[in-house]
């Protein structure tokens, strides 16, 4: 047995039946950490001792019938845009290269009730502004499918390390596709939640209103797990809903007979690699042979969803990273006579190439003379946006459409072509946008053997129904027995 | 619409940014090209519509206005330099 080939639940199983012990687990995944993660580049910081120590006391604490929570003693990666109090988090950012969270995130507090054991903080693009992983200042991710090709972004150590077996499961979080994205580049699944779901304090602001926490897990299965556990109210975040304490796992039913499933053509059209729209059209055929009922419809936004999204996430960027001013945290420059260069030097030095064009951007549209032009037209199109899902959604139950238009492109393909980048976020922007749930699944490879993810989106707060139809696929098409990444 | 050298200078300098001459040009054909990318909401059939600014219905929350401790100051203020008395050292703001 390879304890790191395991999904989460199948780790349960074997804790449960006394097949595997704590300690094992961790050391396990330490022990591949040391071997592969030279070759992925997926974690900023690794606490690997820490881990094996905390395993150690659990271990014991469960033999002493002290704890027997279910998930006591599952490691997990935290991507580094998540405070966990005491260690560094840095949003891959010189910014914030030594910060040490005084606080750990609402999520973080709850993996630590469930004695969930953090193996590291994981790459990411700077400020998760990108979609690639490149633009982290620290290390390149590499894709485990294909070590010249990038893992998608910005969670892109997320779900590398997921994908290469480095860590069981991970959080991630998604702003306008940063889980749903690389997760299809990965092969893995990758769920955003509904705004609102999963608290976002301690999260560190990028867009606040499209930003959310989610999963990156080997299956569908986990991802119901994990959003269990993080999902909820919280004072400290007053955009979090109660979710009536959901367990999503009760949601899978491996049947979708008379679900109404809707493909919007315009996100089918030119631009969409042919191996990608074809496997998605085999995965259609699948869902008709397992009694859904799939209809090609329209949702007319694909020329308007990116431009709406990179004036509000930049326009929101421009303000949140306002705080960033080498006072009180981050970067402080090295040289300065009074308190305006203390403020320009630190910013310019701190942040990379594309925070600062993002940042610029923002300013832009926020300033005198554009407010009107963009801005405000970008959020008079926000209603369009929505009002083009709600009409889908009276008559459908969940949406299905590409997650990427193509599979993962190398390692330096586009990083010199900002625009190029955003792009690739054409399929996963519209659901930040909207406020809804969306989850990535793989449906196959292509032709160099790359994963192609498919993304469902429901309406919001049914999470249940993108989970279960998510499930009911994965258990028919058996993605992870067909395919492996090449590492 | 163009966007000249002395206005991305000027928006930067809102954001309090400093770009070195020789990051202009590349700043300035991005710039460029993202702005022409978005005019395309220029035609967009959204005159009727209300702005949205949240995800969701967009009402205010309140809660008490009551203080909470943060617990451990000390850690807050470890990130900082140049510290005395739990205050932030800085240049002279005011002649």
């Amino acid at each position: 047995m390879n304890i790191t080939d395991l999904t989460v639940h199948e780790l349960q199983e074997k804790l449960k039946n006394k097949e595997l012990t704590v300690t094992e687990i961790t050391e396990a995944y330490c022990n591949k950490i040391e071997e592969k993660e030279k070759d992925i580049d997926s974690f900023v910081t690794t606490y690997l001792e820490e881990a094996k120590s905390k395993a150690k006391e659990i271990q014991e604490k469960i033999e002493n019938g002290e704890i027997a929570g279910e998930y006591a003693g599952i490691p997990i990666g935290i991507k580094d845009n998540i405070c966990v109090k005491g260690t560094k988090t840095t949003c891959s950012s010189k910014m914030l290269e030594n910060f040490v969270a005084p606080y750990s995130a609402t999520v973080v507090e709850k993996l630590g009730n469930e004695n969930i054991i953090t193996l590291g903080k994981m790459n990411m693009d700077e400020f998760a502004m990108g979609t690639s992983t490149e633009n982290s200042a620290f290390k390149i991710t590499k894709n485990p499918w294909d070590l010249t090709r990038v893992p998608g972004g910005s969670s892109g150590g997320s779900a590398a390390a997921v994908a290469a077996n480095l860590v069981p499961w991970a959080l991630g979080s998604d702003t306008g596709g940063s889980i749903r994205q690389p997760a299809s580049l990965c092969g893995i699944v990758g769920l955003k939640p509904t705004y609102g779901l999963v608290s976002r304090y301690g999260l560190v602001a990028y867009a606040s209103s499209l930003d959310q926490i989610g999963t990156l897990t080997k299956d569908v299965r986990d991802a119901a797990k994990l959003l269990t556990i993080i999902a909820g109210k919280d004072e400290k975040d007053s955009t979090s809903e109660d979710n009536g304490n959901i367990n999503y796992e009760n949601c899978l039913k491996n049947d979708v007979k008379g679900l109404k499933i809707g493909v919007p053509k315009e996100f089918f059209g030119e631009g969409l690699d042919k191996e990608v729209k074809d496997r998605l059209y085999e995965a259609m055929d699948i869902y008709r042979k397992l009694g859904a009922e799939v209809e090609e419809i329209s949702v007319d936004i694909e020329k308007y969803v990116l431009a709406t999204y990179y004036i509000i996430a930049d326009a929101e960027a421009s303000s949140n990273l306002g705080r960033f001013d080498g006072i009180r945290y981050g970067h402080r420059t090295s040289e300065y006579s009074n308190i305006d260069e203390i403020f320009k030097k630190s910013r310019s030095e701190g942040f990379g190439p594309e925070v600062k064009r993002r940042i610029i951007f923002g300013t832009y549209v926020l300033s005198s003379g554009y407010y009107d032009a963009y801005y405000k037209k970008a959020q008079k199109l926000r209603t369009y946006i929505s009002n083009e899902f709600n009409k889908a959604f009276e008559k459908y139950d969940i949406i299905l459409m590409p997650t990427s238009p193509t599979t993962a492109f190398k390692i330096g393909e586009k990083s010199g072509d900002p625009m190029q980048l955003y792009l690739a976020d054409i399929d996963t922007v519209s659901v930040n946008v909207a406020g809804l749930p969306g989850i990535s699944i793989p449906c196959g490879v292509d032709s160099k053997g790359l994963p192609v993810g498919m993304q469902l989106i429901g309406n919001k707060f049914q999470e249940e129904t993108i989970l279960n139809a998510a499930y009911t696929f994965e258990q028919e098409y058996k993605f992870r027995e067909k395919y492996k990444p090449s590492i | 619409m163009s966007v000249s050298k002395k206005e991305l200078l000027h928006i930067a300098n809102l954001a309090s940014l400093e770009l070195k001459e020789e990051e202009i040009q590349d700043y300035l054909e991005n710039f460029q090209e993202i702005i022409d990318f978005s005019n395309v909401i220029n035609n967009a059939p959204v005159d009727d519509l209300d702005i949205t600014i949240a995800a969701h219905e967009s009402k205010n929350r309140f809660r008490k206005d009551e203080v909470k401790e943060f617990e451990d100051v000390q850690a807050m203020l470890a990130n900082g330099q140049d510290i005395e008395q739990n205050m932030f050292k800085l240049p002279k703001v005011v002649q």
